[in-house]
């Protein structure tokens, strides 16, 4: 009978900073001190505040250590565990207040979070099947097989408001009751954990947190659409979450949860992972399937839509890692209450990766319709060093810049599609006024044309050519004419690509050129970038009244641009001149200016 | 049938439900440009995987352009084709399209022949609105002895991609790499010569621009011309007397065989040849061949390998022996035509002429681009001297007589050589799929019974159908005869052969659809089945009018047999007519 | 592992697995409960403290009693160890002297469930922040 626990973070970002041997010196020293019976040690999933990871909380007083080392171990079981004294230097320090904060319920971070998908991610041990069930899990799924009809299943779903985590936004019950509609032989569920947006991982820790509710859910979704077979396409980079879930289903298998006659009843489900090489576009469901497929991972015309023409042709509904992560709860406290959460159109929470220029950073669960000032002032903590906030780019490489003038409006797909981004599975990158937003806009058009399958003209060839105009512009040497075309293509690739990411692709640039076309021409009229980042753009100078003439700089300069007399003011030829900082760096009595 | 209702360009049409916008279209009178799409009706396969984005078209109301070569119909649908949405997308797609494609226009092998560079001119594009120096795609050249790849001009309609592995299930091409640098290339990027490619060349038949071609011999010919010392002979094949004339303004199917022969000998070939006598020797050796195996087997030898499979597709050769290195003793020995002729050319019609085998040129021209490939295999030379020394494509015949000068149409028509320019009716049909079986059947029935054929046209053997299956009564032996053309329909017949659904004594097989007539190295017509029908009829006209029509009434090869070869199967046939194979499984 | 064969027995499953996950559950709504804190430094080990929190540990599942027991460090009252602090949800916290395993049930028994003060109470003479 344990009386304390030591929930310690598992996640891939917690491991990478040594939490697995945080465990084992917890371990060590509990044992040490005779306390292995009275307090356990249990790995779990992602708590989300990864910018001050790796995390240990200690329950039932609900402390929580940041930025926890090995080391520190003997310090917690002795201290904390033992004699009931926290430790200080290990909690949380409030950033404006600079007073330590050891309930985690009082931290800004958590305050404003609504945790629905990730209720069970750092809360339970992933790879124990007992934890989650004693968390109600699989009630879900015993409850709709034993008790409703496929159909009733599908209308409480309906009811609830669900919409696909995954981009769009699609009506998850009603997907599952078009493909419900098609009668075949065979039917897939497919769960989609192919999370390729640079900087998210939202599934990644829900799957390494709570694999289980994914299970359940894609197992209520076979019931509903009478399928059998379950398929989760995940990222093969995803090792942590891979070996968590083929733990999970076998957890579940031998518990009978999976498998033939399920709890007793006529339905049978069981499921199987297949791994992506980890190309973006395989995030798009029909190149998902194709690459499921053993095809190239390159996406088709819809219709048909998966709901009719899916894996191996048969009908498949395919859902997001955190869609299902919704499902069984919504199964036990009832379509009103999910629904009773979040705005009009969009209901429930939404997980986002939070990144960028702001204090917090980390994995974020927020009620729909949040704005975007509650989630980077009070749970992101406000901009890094104090800066001006200048623009967050929600969605994705594929979602939009949204600016200061966003910062109130709350945030649903519909709202951020109408701003000119999208909600996209949850990316956050929060930028400030040291950020050029043409570097911004090339920066994304980068790796959509580095991860474009190549399969339709507008996006194989356009985004290159409009990387090569943002390009251009970069160097100084854009002109209006150039933005004329760049606004061209990105209307037409929005409005002819063949998929989702191809249409979706250029919103970097035509939200950039929205609310940012001042940056653009002092780009193209005046040559400038006024956030020093572009730098064929800059000139440097030296202030003669700070030169002490050590020439260190002319020293320095690759080209021999910097000449002058020792002791005396030096110049910078600009003719010669490459821009590439050296004397900046190097001077010591910050005569250089940079402009 | 049901239908449905709709708007094209505010014009009121009713089509089949289940028609795509691009078809109704058509039936509308309204011409939506498409690059990537690809209908072939009579191979049932219609590539359409909406990529290109030429054919888009607005739906008012919905958020997107839409793909007209994909989307159906639907009631009430209301499309337009020319607003000016729908205009400038297509044109800037074009554009893009051209900002990466190399502007050799002038000097592409593909030039007038290209539906990139018809887009560009149906579209008025004067300019590209580009950044200068725009990044082109590059990728190194590929050159096999038959076909050539730059793909630095490819479009990515991936109809090749479609023709390899659907149609001839070759799978020697498929779609690599991402993004800008997207490629389509054999497997690891190799070059075609080690990949599992055939040569068939239908990637080239339906390749849209200069990026699949055909390896181009006609300077070597014009060489061999000019110089004084060579003498040069030509033989050509059946399936190209009736293709020639549609590079010259004929109707598909109008036979121009006296005007080619006359032409060729306007070119100065020292000798016009026939490859239908070369195609009825072929009868003599795989005829025999086949009645000696059905024989032994009926006679009870259980060690014939029955049944007996054709030989005289080249690209079938290829991909027999890279997809069934088990079966290599099944095909017939026998030589195709065109190594049969090059072999007697060299050897019977040298001496008969007085002409030393190293002076000697044997040219082709032939419906095929895999023969280009097949002359230079090491079996079918002679201390390093090929037999056949250049084998060109119908397309390439068409070049020389242009460069030559030669107003095709007023020419006269004129007979070919003798001694190696007799043919039957036999040999003609060789063109079109079914031809081969049927050819040997005449001669074989009339060996193996001891009768005479009365009724000559098997018509159970003809026919445009993938695979096609007959039995042919022998005076009270029934002979199962089976027929497959693509090489798609190949694998199917010899996998069901293999897994005991057929029973056949023979097979035809030939990689190209319709069989020679639809051969690589014809003139081009993408997307339609109309030249291969008129072809194919055209081979069974001459077919009916020939006053000899089986193989073994060819007085030429009778005279042959009796002069030099003895009889079909001797130890001479044997050294200068038959082959062996080689097991080469490729990935 | 032996399969779940039914809706009841995942059920009865879950009713057995559930007070691993309690005092998970209970340490998100501390304020709610009863939180019963026992001194365990080196003073209250000595006299006996850990066994006091087995004790009080064990009778809260038993009786199924809203509280959480958590330890503390030294409370300063070292003369009368163990002790144990109960603070019920918006009442001022109690610390009960002396207190040993049949004490500890009383404590469970009279002053958490029905409210009976029981003897050996400090007198709370500090402020707590």
């Amino acid at each position: 009978m344990y009386k304390m626990q030591l929930l310690v973070c598992g996640g891939t970002g917690c491991r990478a900073s040594a939490s697995a041997k945080i465990v084992e010196k917890l371990n060590e020293s509990l044992k040490a001190h005779g306390l292995d019976e009275d307090a356990q040690v249990v790995t779990t999933g992602c708590f989300g505040f990864c910018e001050k990871g790796p995390i240990v909380k200690v329950i039932p007083d609900n402390t929580f250590y940041t930025e926890v080392q090995p080391e520190d171990a003997e310090e917690i079981v002795a201290e904390h565990i033992l004699k009931g004294r926290k430790v200080g230097r290990l909690l949380y320090e409030n950033p404006e207040t600079q007073e330590h904060v050891s309930d985690s319920k009082h931290m800004g971070f958590y305050q404003k979070q609504m945790r629905i998908a990730l209720k069970n991610c750092g809360v339970i041990d992933p790879e124990n099947i007992d934890e989650y069930i004693a968390r109600d899990g699989y009630s879900a799924l015993a409850q709709v097989i034993s008790d409703l009809t496929p159909q009733q299943a599908i209308d409480l779903l309906k009811q609830s408001g669900l919409r696909g985590r995954g981009g769009a936004g699609f009506p998850t019950g009603l997907k599952w009751e078009i493909t419900s509609k098609f009668t075949s032989d065979q039917k897939y569920v497919v769960c989609n954990a192919d999370e390729g947006d640079p900087g998210a991982f939202m599934d990644r820790s829900i799957l390494e947190g709570d694999p289980n509710a994914v299970i359940e859910a894609m197992a209520i979704c076979g019931y509903c659409i009478g399928a059998n077979k379950g398929l989760i396409y995940i990222r093969a980079e995803y090792p942590l979450a891979i070996r968590r879930l083929r733990i999970a289903i076998q957890q579940a298998r031998d518990y009978g949860l999976l498998g033939d006659n399920i709890l007793g009843t006529d339905f049978s489900f069981d499921m199987e992972l297949r791994y992506g090489a980890g190309a973006f576009v395989c995030g798009e469901e029909t190149a998902l399937i194709a690459s499921m497929e053993g095809n190239r991972g390159e996406p088709r015309v819809k219709p048909p839509f998966p709901a009719e023409d899916g894996y191996l042709h048969k009908p498949t509904v395919v859902n997001n890692v955190e869609t299902f992560a919704n499902v069984p709860v919504i199964f036990l406290k009832g379509p009103e209450w999910f629904s009773s959460i979040g705005t009009e159109k969009s209901k429930g929470t939404k997980v986002f990766a939070l990144a960028g220029k702001i204090n917090n950073v980390g994995l974020i669960e927020v009620p729909m319709g949040i704005t975007l000032r509650e989630i980077i002032y009070e749970i992101g903590g406000g901009i890094k060093n104090g800066k001006k906030f200048k623009a967050v780019q929600t969605g994705g490489p594929s979602g939009g810049c949204l600016t200061e003038k966003h910062l109130d409006t709350p945030i649903d797909f519909d709202s951020l599609v109408a701003a000119g981004s999208m909600m996209g599975s949850g990316g956050m990158i929060v930028m400030d006024e040291d950020d050029c937003m043409v570097s911004i806009a090339k920066f994304y058009l980068e790796f959509i044309v580095e991860e474009s399958c190549g399969k339709c003209t507008p996006c194989r060839v356009g985004n290159k050519r409009m990387l090569e105009i943002l390009e251009k512009i970069c160097k100084g040497k854009g002109s209006m004419e150039d933005l004329d075309h760049l606004r061209n293509f990105a209307n037409v690739i929005k409005d002819t690509a063949l998929c989702g990411l191809g249409q979706t692709s250029p919103n970097p640039v035509l939200s950039t050129l929205d609310n940012f076309y001042d940056e653009y021409l002092a780009h193209v009229k005046d040559k400038k970038c006024y956030a020093k980042k572009c730098k064929d753009l800059a000139t440097y100078t030296i202030i003669p009244e700070v030169c002490t003439g050590c020439t260190v700089c002319a020293k320095n300069c690759p080209v021999e641009a910097i000449t002058g007399e020792r002791r005396q003011p030096h110049f910078i030829n600009q003719d010669k001149c490459i821009r590439c900082g050296v004397c900046y760096t190097k001077c010591k009595f910050n005569a250089i200016l940079v402009q | 049938m049901e239908t449905v209702k709709l708007t094209i360009d505010n014009k009121h049409i009713e089509v089949p439900k289940g028609t795509t916008i691009l078809q109704a279209a058509k039936q509308a009178g309204i011409n939506i440009p498409s690059l990537c799409y690809m209908n072939l009706p009579h191979l049932d396969q219609e590539h359409k995987p909406g990529s290109c984005r030429v054919c888009l078209v607005e739906i008012p109301g919905k958020r997107t352009l839409v793909p007209a070569c994909v989307i159906k119909c639907t009631e009430g649908m209301e499309v337009l084709t020319h607003s000016m949405r729908a205009l400038n997308a297509r044109r800037t797609v074009v554009e893009l399209l051209l900002s990466d494609h190399p502007k050799d226009c002038l000097i592409c092998p593909s030039s007038g022949n290209c539906e990139l560079q018809k887009l560009s001119i149906t579209m008025g594009i004067r300019e590209i609105s580009t950044v200068e120096h725009a990044a082109v795609s590059t990728y190194r050249k590929d050159a096999s002895p038959a076909l050539l790849r730059d793909m630095d001009k490819c479009v990515m309609c991936r109809s090749c991609e479609t023709v390899c592995n659907e149609i001839q299930t070759v799978g020697a091409l498929s779609a690599i790499n991402r993004g800008f640098m997207a490629v389509v290339a054999p497997a690891f990027e190799q070059d075609l010569t080690d990949s599992p490619c055939t040569f068939c060349g239908q990637c080239v038949a339906v390749c849209p621009t200069g990026a699949l071609t055909a390896v181009d011999n006609t300077s070597h010919v014009m060489r061999a011309l000019a110089d004084p010392n060579k003498y040069v002979v030509v033989q050509t094949a059946p399936a190209v007397r009736v293709a020639l004339g549609e590079e010259f303004g004929y109707q598909p199917g109008t036979p121009v065989t006296g005007k080619m022969v006359a032409a060729l000998r306007a070119l100065g070939f020292n000798k016009v040849y026939d490859t239908d006598f070369a195609a009825d020797l072929t009868i003599m050796e795989e005829g025999s061949e086949l009645l000696d195996r059905i024989t032994r087997y009926l006679n009870g030898d259980k060690s014939v390998r029955l049944p007996i499979l054709t030989s005289c597709c080249p690209a079938w050769v290829n991909f027999f022996e890279t997809n069934y290195p088990d079966m290599l003793d099944v095909p017939s020995t026998a030589r195709s035509p065109q190594q049969m002729f090059g072999s007697i050319a060299k050897t019977y019609m040298a001496d008969k002429l007085g002409v030393k085998r190293e002076n000697m040129v044997v040219v082709s021209v032939m419906p095929c681009i895999a023969k280009k490939y097949e002359c230079q295999r090491e079996e079918f030379k002679v201390d390093g001297d090929p037999d056949v020394d250049y084998s060109l494509t119908t397309r390439e015949l068409a070049h020389l007589i242009k460069i030559g000068n030669i107003d095709f149409q007023s020419l006269k028509d004129e007979d070919y050589d003798r001694h190696m320019g007799e043919s039957t009716g036999a040999a003609v049909i060789f063109g079109a799929t079914g031809g081969v079986i049927e050819a040997a059947a005449r001669t074989a029935y009339e060996l193996f019974t001891g009768k005479k054929l009365e009724k000559v046209d098997f018509e159970e053997l003809r026919g445009l159908e993938g695979i096609r299956t007959a039995t042919v009564d022998f005076n009270g032996t029934p002979i199962h005869i089976g027929i497959a053309h693509t090489l798609g329909n190949a694998r199917k017949l010899l996998d069901g052969i293999k897994q005991g659904m057929y029973n056949f004594h023979a097979i035809e097989i030939m990689a190209c659809p319709g069989g020679c007539i639809g051969g690589a190295g014809q003139p081009l017509h993408r997307g339609t089945d109309v030249a291969l029908k008129a072809r194919m009829a055209a081979l069974y006209k001459e077919d009916f009018n020939m006053p000899i029509r089986k193989s073994h009434e060819n007085s030429e090869i009778i005279e042959l047999y009796e002069k030099f070869l003895g009889k079909p199967l001797s130890e001479k046939s044997h050294k200068l007519l038959h082959t062996h194979y080689f097991s080469h499984p490729k990935q | 592992m032996t399969k779940i064969k039914s809706l009841d027995e995942l059920r009865k499953r879950k009713e057995q697995l559930e007070h691993r996950m309690e005092i998970r559950d209970k340490s998100d709504h501390p304020e709610s409960l009863v939180q019963i804190k026992v001194a365990m430094a080196t003073c209250g080990i000595a006299s006996g403290a850990r066994t006091v929190m087995n004790a009080l540990v064990e009778k809260i599942k038993k009786e199924k009693v809203p509280a959480i027991v958590t330890q503390t460090g030294c409370m300063g009252y070292c003369y009368a160890e163990p002790t144990v602090e109960v603070k019920k949800p918006g009442q001022d916290p109690i610390v009960f002297s002396y207190v040993d395993v049949k004490k500890a049930e009383e404590i469970i028994d009279k002053y958490i469930l029905n409210n009976e003060l029981l003897d050996g109470i400090l007198p709370a003479n500090y402020q707590t922040i």
